[in-house]
């Protein structure tokens, strides 16, 4: 059963991945500055994907990377907690020392600047790709055992709940 | 500008309420479930009036967008109108 919305709808959804996959990574990017942050940015870069499957019904067989995503991210998250274990766990060792992320902030009003945020930009970005790909994983589990997607590997992975 | 900001906000908190109620009222599961997504998108611009932009994106992504998108998989997969057998 192949599931798949007219030609409108799929060239509109071509042409608005782009942008709302952008604004999930300003999201992300910006989250030590403006309101966001590693989930909502997140959350954004999943709704591309949900609206991928709702016109298109099929995402690929991506589950594995998918998944794998989402470990890495996670892994990736509590070893840059570890790193700065010498002071305290989620030390911000990165803050003020004058290389990537790690800008001073000047003292007075201004205007915000991105490369003063230290390990809090990369905790977000790690957050952000690891909610990104375990919602994508989640809508994708969903749609394939609903049969909108088709599912012709059904039953190699060791998840379903037959009852 | 407060004024504004008051009326804007005594719409919004109508269309809340019409839509929630909408999504008890109505038997088709899809319209109840497009019914949920737009008083999630009326709830967000209140969060943005109550300035908390924060919680506005959150709600914006989780509730509009990834629930919607959800529910509508879990219709497609059971039944369309709502009732026993």
């Amino acid at each position: 059963m192949n599931w798949e919305m007219s030609r409108v709808v799929r060239t509109i959804t071509d042409i608005l991945i782009v942008p709302m996959i952008i604004f999930g990574i300003y999201l992300v990017l910006h989250g030590h500055l403006t309101p966001g942050g590693g989930f909502q940015g997140g959350a954004v870069i999943a709704s591309s994907t949900a609206l991928l499957i709702v016109s298109y019904g099929t995402l690929g067989k991506h589950k594995k990377d998918l998944s794998s995503i989402e470990a890495v991210g996670l892994t990736l998250f509590i070893l840059i907690a570890f790193f700065g274990i010498g002071y305290t766990m989620f030390y911000n060792y990165l803050a003020g020392t004058g290389g990537i992320f790690g800008g001073t902030v000047p003292a007075g009003p201004n205007p915000g600047y991105i490369n003063t945020g230290g390990t809090v930009t990369l905790m977000n970005l790690m957050v952000g790709i690891e909610v990104s790909a375990a919602l994508s994983l989640i809508l994708w589990m969903m749609s394939r055992e609903s049969g909108i997607m088709e599912a012709k590997d059904k039953g190699s992975e060791g998840m379903e709940v037959k009852g | 500008m407060t004024l504004i900001v008051q009326i804007i906000q005594f719409v919004l908190l109508l269309g809340l309420i019409i839509t929630a109620l909408a999504v008890v009222v109505f038997k088709d599961l899809i319209s109840a479930a497009i019914a949920l997504g737009a008083c999630s998108l009326l709830l967000s611009l209140q969060f943005y009036l109550l300035r908390a932009p924060d919680v506005a994106i959150a709600e914006a992504a989780v509730g509009a967008a990834l629930t919607t998108a959800i529910l509508i998989i879990a219709i497609k997969s059971t039944e369309r109108k709502e009732g026993y057998r």
